[in-house]
């Protein structure tokens, strides 16, 4: 026993899934543990807020100003001034604005700026061109205005008895505050879903439930699976021809659609995620019923086992003893797989909407359903979505790693 | 007493058929056998002329598909455990293989302690079945001291097997079936055996069926000798009499491959 732990910690494609499970699930068990409180908290007032740190306005207007000789107010137009606009300017300036295409340089914001301020002019009429697109023109226009201009802003606060705007701080454009000195913090490594809830804390607990789904479904399987098959194989004669009947009959009918029909007619009231992991297992079990059945084929005739009965022990006892230990290695292999069936399985549902309602849970699959049905897919809010294929993704190259690391260990015949 | 009387073992038309239809093969037809108490039997034949398969019928560990088992002089019963299990208590068996012989999940001494408790040895104290395992394996001369703990892999073929007579002399069974026990261990080591075999019959006078494709050994254990082909005894009597005067074709042509047959054996090169 000692030396078959030993020697699967030597094959290094087990070792590399194990340690890229184990890094998984530890993530799941310590990250609560470090970021208390509700992850599925809806902390954000609106769907997909982008990741990075926020800080509260307020506290930045009201903190100390510290003046910084840096241009900042170019670097801002630069950044505000985006590809379209510039090529729209460009667009512009070479129609109406009489001057040469080839003599615009999109890339030079200085240039462009001052050509603009040169050519520009709203008496201009802009013949040739669409109602909406010379009214377009014309915001363009007025937002350049807005972009370039070079005022401080200024701070007001309303007097509270006669209601006047009285102003309380100007704020120039080299005007930078502290931003450790902000107390008010808040950063999204993966921003917000579209509930507004924190990503990376929704992920690690949908992780959690998932990984409980898929060990939950693993454990109904491979126990359904191997007590048929044990006692299909060991029993044999009708006993085998009915248990691999109904085998068969649930392999040809693709389990898939089992599984979605099961859970419609579940119904949605109650389908939590315990019954989900049930519905999963009892679906998924067939294989490993037939592969043990026909290793316990092939032992049920060893000369041990005969011994065994001749020893006088009953059916159950030279199951457990004599039989089990021998396809042991298989079975766990056959468990590692249907876990990562099992979260595979939850996901496939959840996405069409079969999966656990429930709000207090999020799933893996939940949280892709989500995504989907608040289009984050159309519109590249990457961290509501891809996050989540990445975790199943590692998930279920972790698992399968480590059997095929197993397989190596236990049939030698497979090492290359 | 008579002979009659000591009767042990017999069959009557014993058949095993396996499959159906196209792929039906009857391994065993049609066989009657007599075996007498405190006797060593051989049954001799080629690979796939049925040996096993007899023997597996005899144990109880398949069903008979025609025929009737007489054990001790009434028909055999083995419709329940309870009954298998003493029905089991009468005949044991050692195997070919003595490797895959043992669960190489179990230690040695479980092997043992089940053999203890099968012959009503329960409620026996540690010590009492301490000395009765220190006791067969010294009859094997194996010390049992050595083998505890251990696991039936970190012996020797030759071990194994002898642990398997030691299993057999704490069960003392009426009839011992021994499926070619030598054929997987080397020459050395299979003169002990065979000698060790001999040396249980005496002690606790037991039958012998001895299993063999080894027809020159057959002679030089048993009393008589059945000669087995395609599921058939062509050829049954005193050893004496089939392998000196064989009358069978086949009985000739095993004998004829055995070269040094009427040569006299010498143990030490065995």
């Amino acid at each position: 026993m000692k030396n078959m732990i030993k020697q699967v910690f030597h094959s290094p494609k087990f070792v590399v899934g194990f340690v890229m499970f184990m890094l998984v699930f530890l993530t799941v068990l310590i990250y609560p543990l470090i970021v208390t409180g509700d992850p599925l908290e809806m902390i954000g007032n609106g769907a997909f807020f982008e990741p990075g740190t926020y800080v509260n306005v307020d506290e930045v207007v009201d903190s100390q100003q510290y003046k910084l000789h840096i241009d900042a107010k170019s670097k801002k137009i630069e950044k505000d001034l985006d590809q379209t606009t510039r090529d729209d300017m460009k667009e512009w300036l070479s129609k109406f604005g009489g001057v040469e295409e080839s003599s615009i340089d999109t890339k030079d914001t200085a240039a462009l700026l001052k050509l603009w301020q040169d050519h520009y002019s709203t008496d201009i009429k802009m013949t040739g061109l669409t109602a909406a697109k010379q009214k377009y023109f014309k915001r363009l226009g007025d937002t350049i205005v807005d972009i370039v201009n070079d005022e401080d802003l200024s701070i007001a606060e309303k007097d509270k008895e006669s209601g006047e705007l009285k102003e309380k701080t100007k704020i120039g454009s080299n005007v930078f505050a502290r931003v450790s000195s902000i107390s008010n913090r808040k950063t999204f490594i993966l921003g917000t879903d579209n509930f507004g809830r924190d990503v990376l804390g929704e992920l690690v607990s949908a992780t959690k439930t998932s990984l409980k789904i898929g060990f939950a479904a693993g454990i109904v399987a491979t126990l359904v699976g191997l007590l048929l098959g044990l006692i299909a194989g060991y029993v044999g004669g009708i006993t085998d021809d009915i248990i691999m009947f109904i085998t068969n009959l649930f392999t040809v009918i693709p389990s898939f659609v089992i599984l979605i029909l099961i859970s419609y007619s579940i119904g949605n009231s109650r389908r939590g995620v315990g019954l989900v992991a049930i519905i999963i297992g009892i679906t998924s079990w067939t294989w490993t019923t037939r592969s043990v059945r026909s290793q316990v084929i092939s032992l049920r005739n060893r000369d041990h086992v005969n011994l065994s009965k001749l020893s006088g022990h009953s059916m159950f006892r030279i199951m457990i003893c004599d039989i089990l230990p021998y396809i042991a290695s298989y079975v766990v292999m056959a468990f590692i797989l249907q876990i990562s069936t099992g979260i595979l399985s939850e996901a496939q549902l959840s996405m069409l909407g079969l999966g656990p309602s429930t709000a207090k849970n999020a799933t893996l699959g939940l949280m892709m359903n989500w995504a989907m049905q608040c289009s984050a897919y159309l519109n590249g809010k990457w961290w509501a979505y891809f996050p989540v294929i990445l975790v199943i993704a590692i998930i279920s190259f972790s698992l399968n790693l480590m059997n095929t690391g197993l397989d190596q260990v236990f049939n030698p015949q497979l090492r290359d | 007493m008579t002979k009659e009387a000591e009767m042990c073992l017999e069959g009557k038309g014993l058949t095993k058929v396996f499959g159906y239809g196209t792929t039906k093969t009857v391994a065993v037809d049609h066989v009657d056998f007599k075996f007498h108490k405190g006797e060593i039997i051989s049954i001799v034949g080629e690979s796939g002329s049925g040996k096993t398969t007899l023997s597996k019928m005899l144990l109880g560990l398949i069903s008979t598909s025609e025929g009737e088992i007489l054990f001790q002089g009434k028909p055999r019963d083995i419709g329940s455990r309870a009954k298998k299990k003493e029905y089991w208590k009468g005949i044991q068996a050692i195997f070919q293989d003595p490797f895959s012989s043992y669960n190489m999940f179990n230690k040695i001494d479980s092997v043992l302690l089940d053999c203890i408790n099968m012959r009503g040895g329960k409620g026996l104290s540690q010590k009492e079945k301490f000395d009765m395992m220190t006791e067969a394996c010294s009859f094997v001369n194996l010390k049992f001291a050595e083998l505890t703990n251990k696991y039936p892999f970190e012996l020797s073929g030759g071990q194994m097997q002898r642990l398997m007579i030691a299993r057999i002399f704490l069960l003392r069974p009426q009839i011992l079936l021994a499926d070619e026990p030598t054929s997987m261990i080397d020459a050395c080591s299979r003169a002990t055996i065979l000698d060790m075999l001999l040396k249980l019959r005496d002690e606790i006078n037991m039958t012998v069926i001895f299993i063999t494709h080894d027809i020159g050994l057959a002679y030089y254990i048993s009393d008589s000798v059945y000669i087995m082909e395609h599921g058939k005894f062509v050829e049954h009597g005193g050893a004496d009499e089939v392998i000196l005067s064989p009358k069978a074709d086949y009985t000739k042509r095993l004998i004829s491959d055995v070269p040094k047959i009427y040569e006299e054996w010498d143990l030490t090169t065995v």
